[in-house]
């Protein structure tokens, strides 16, 4: 069975349809990728599947619950982890709190403890720093735990934000732009870093990318996104291929 | 020397009731991004519930005949009154608040100014225009340092406002729902996709805002035992005052803006007659204003919870 299922879901915002008769499956510890140029509404498929949009119809279900309705809060809790395109971090926040920060819901320690301190608090917080480390250890970012994470490296931010959502032990993660902004280098230890969480924490992942490259090496099956509809799915070699991406992409090939 | 002294203990019990209410001005801010204006009548809610809650604790240590000492019934009347005022703050919330919560930011300023009117008028409906006297706990001594005097309850008074900030700092600063706090003040689109509900966290902020407050109240009722329905409105004022001087959204800053506020008002109550008092220190706070206009703590553009 599938792990989150998107069928047929349109969304209009006022009168512009952003999104047309959009279908996803994604099976248990796969990798699919979305790609298509920027405004085909890539980033409003991510809001709408987390619930920061309603969608105008369709249906989305996540682990055999249907998600249509549920608050964005609801959402990440029955697992669904996201990343954003333009960074939502906590600017004045360190490294390590945004990790602790996410892991929120699994601490449940009550208002006494808050305040004056309890025994368990003092557990479930050795617990989740443990846990925090181990995925700062992941991400490459250990070092800079107590840094704040506005004074970090573009790069580094970005790790801390899928570090951050990766702390809400996601079945599912969805990847907005992960490689926006970064170096080749920078690029290559992302795909290493995605490798390695895909097998580590047996997450399956949906990912917005424009780097072709990127998306090639990574993902079982491409999506690609024009105007809001779905023109051409397939595995990597299929997509490459596809006369209409090349289109989308690239423009019109004049043949004489 | 020891007139400027005893004007500093003044200056320090007067800014505590600044400063316990300007935290809570600054704390919604800094998550909702707007000032809960019915603050200050939450204040005097507050100083109400803990002359009601001070009169039935009286009257029940009178009726079992159990000689309870003032001070005893004093900490049992700030917890509970804390603990039912935050309940108030938690209405304000509900009602005022969450529907308007996509409205535009000047529908919701109103709000806070409707539910003071309410709030005022209400308590003066129900319990009428007499003023009430607040029950004093605990006898007054006065204690002489050299040539300054300070009694127990500026002691009480001061004491209790820093001991429940140090809690709010702690609270803040390592909690899982001040680190909520915090987060919302930096990105208020993040914190829901990790799972944490804004309709709990909001909440929270009021419930916590206002507790202070009422103890605020309390402390207040103790120093000048005169309750009236009005009571909030100018002393809720000078607080949101303090919470701009601060710097939006810093709790750190607000508190000791309150305490600023209350000595600046001391002192110039002892240099210029006390009919100018207000008039002088506000055209000072004018001036401060002008040259850091973000108030102490405040940035340009930023309304995170700063410690």
């Amino acid at each position: 069975m599938a792990l989150l299922r998107v069928d047929n879901m349109t969304h209009y915002f006022g009168g512009l349809r952003a999104v047309h008769n959009y279908n996803l499956v994604l099976e248990p510890g796969h990798i699919v990728g979305l790609i298509g140029p920027n405004g085909a509404g890539k980033t409003t498929i991510f809001n709408l599947i987390s619930g920061i949009h309603t969608p105008t119809e369709g249906n989305i279900e996540l682990d055999g619950h249907n998600l249509i309705g549920h608050h964005p809060h609801e959402i990440a809790s029955m697992g669904l982890g996201r990343t954003f395109q333009n960074l939502l971090l906590w600017r004045h926040m360190t490294v390590l709190e945004h990790v602790k920060m996410a892991c929120y819901s699994q601490l449940e320690y009550g208002i006494w403890g808050a305040f004056f301190g309890s025994r368990l608090r003092r557990q479930e917080e050795k617990r989740l720093t443990a846990k925090a480390m181990h995925l700062l250890e992941t991400f490459d970012v250990a070092g800079f735990r107590s840094q704040l994470a506005v004074s970090l490296p573009y790069g580094a931010q970005r790790r801390v934000e899928m570090a951050r959502a990766m702390a809400i032990n996601p079945k599912v993660l969805f990847l907005d732009e992960p490689t926006a902004g970064m170096t080749p280098d920078e690029l290559n230890r992302m795909i290493s870093i995605i490798r390695k969480i895909h097998t580590d924490f047996d997450v399956a992942i949906f990912l917005i990318e424009h780097r072709l490259k990127f998306v090639m090496e990574l993902c079982e099956r491409i999506q690609t996104l024009v105007f809001g509809e779905v023109i051409a799915e397939g595995t990597p070699a299929e997509i490459k291929n596809n006369p209409q991406v090349i289109e989308a992409y690239l423009g019109k090939e004049d043949i004489h | 020397m020891d007139l400027f002294l005893q004007n500093i203990v003044n200056g320090l019990q007067w800014g505590s009731f600044y400063a316990l209410i300007a935290l809570g001005y600054s704390m919604v801010y800094s998550i909702l991004m707007l000032f809960n204006f019915a603050h200050g009548d939450v204040f005097m809610v507050g100083s109400y519930i803990g002359f009601g809650v001070a009169t039935a604790l009286l009257g029940l240590a009178a009726m079992s005949g159990i000689p309870l000492p003032g001070w005893f019934i004093l900490i049992l009347t700030i917890i509970f009154t804390m603990f039912i005022t935050s309940f108030v703050g938690v209405f304000i919330e509900r009602v005022g608040y969450r529907p308007l919560r996509d409205a535009p930011r000047a529908s919701a300023a109103i709000t806070g100014l409707m539910i003071g009117i309410i709030l005022e008028t209400g308590n003066l409906a129900i319990l009428g225009a007499r003023r009430l006297s607040f029950p004093q706990l605990i006898e007054s001594t006065t204690y002489q340092f050299g040539g300054v005097y300070v009694t127990d309850k500026k002691i009480l008074i001061v004491g209790v406002s820093l001991g429940l900030m140090f809690l709010l700092h702690r609270f803040i600063q390592k909690s899982k729902w001040g680190m909520a706090m915090r987060a919302m003040s930096f990105d208020f689109q993040a914190v829901p996709l990790m799972g944490i509900s804004i309709n709990r966290i909001a909440p929270l902020t009021f419930a916590i805002g206002s507790a202070l407050a009422a103890a605020a109240g309390i402390l207040y009722g103790l120093a000048y035992p005169v309750l009236d329905p009005y009571m909030g409105i100018l002393l809720g004022w000078k607080a949101f005052v303090a919470a701009i001087l601060g710097g939006r959204g810093s709790i750190l800053g607000a508190a000791l803006a309150g305490f600023l506020l209350g000595f600046i008002e001391i002192f110039v109550a002892w240099v210029f007659p006390s009919t100018l008092r207000d008039v002088i220190a506000y055209s000072i706070i004018l001036l401060i204003l002008t040259f850091r206009p973000h108030g102490f703590f405040g940035q340009a553009h930023s309304t995170q919870l700063r410690l």
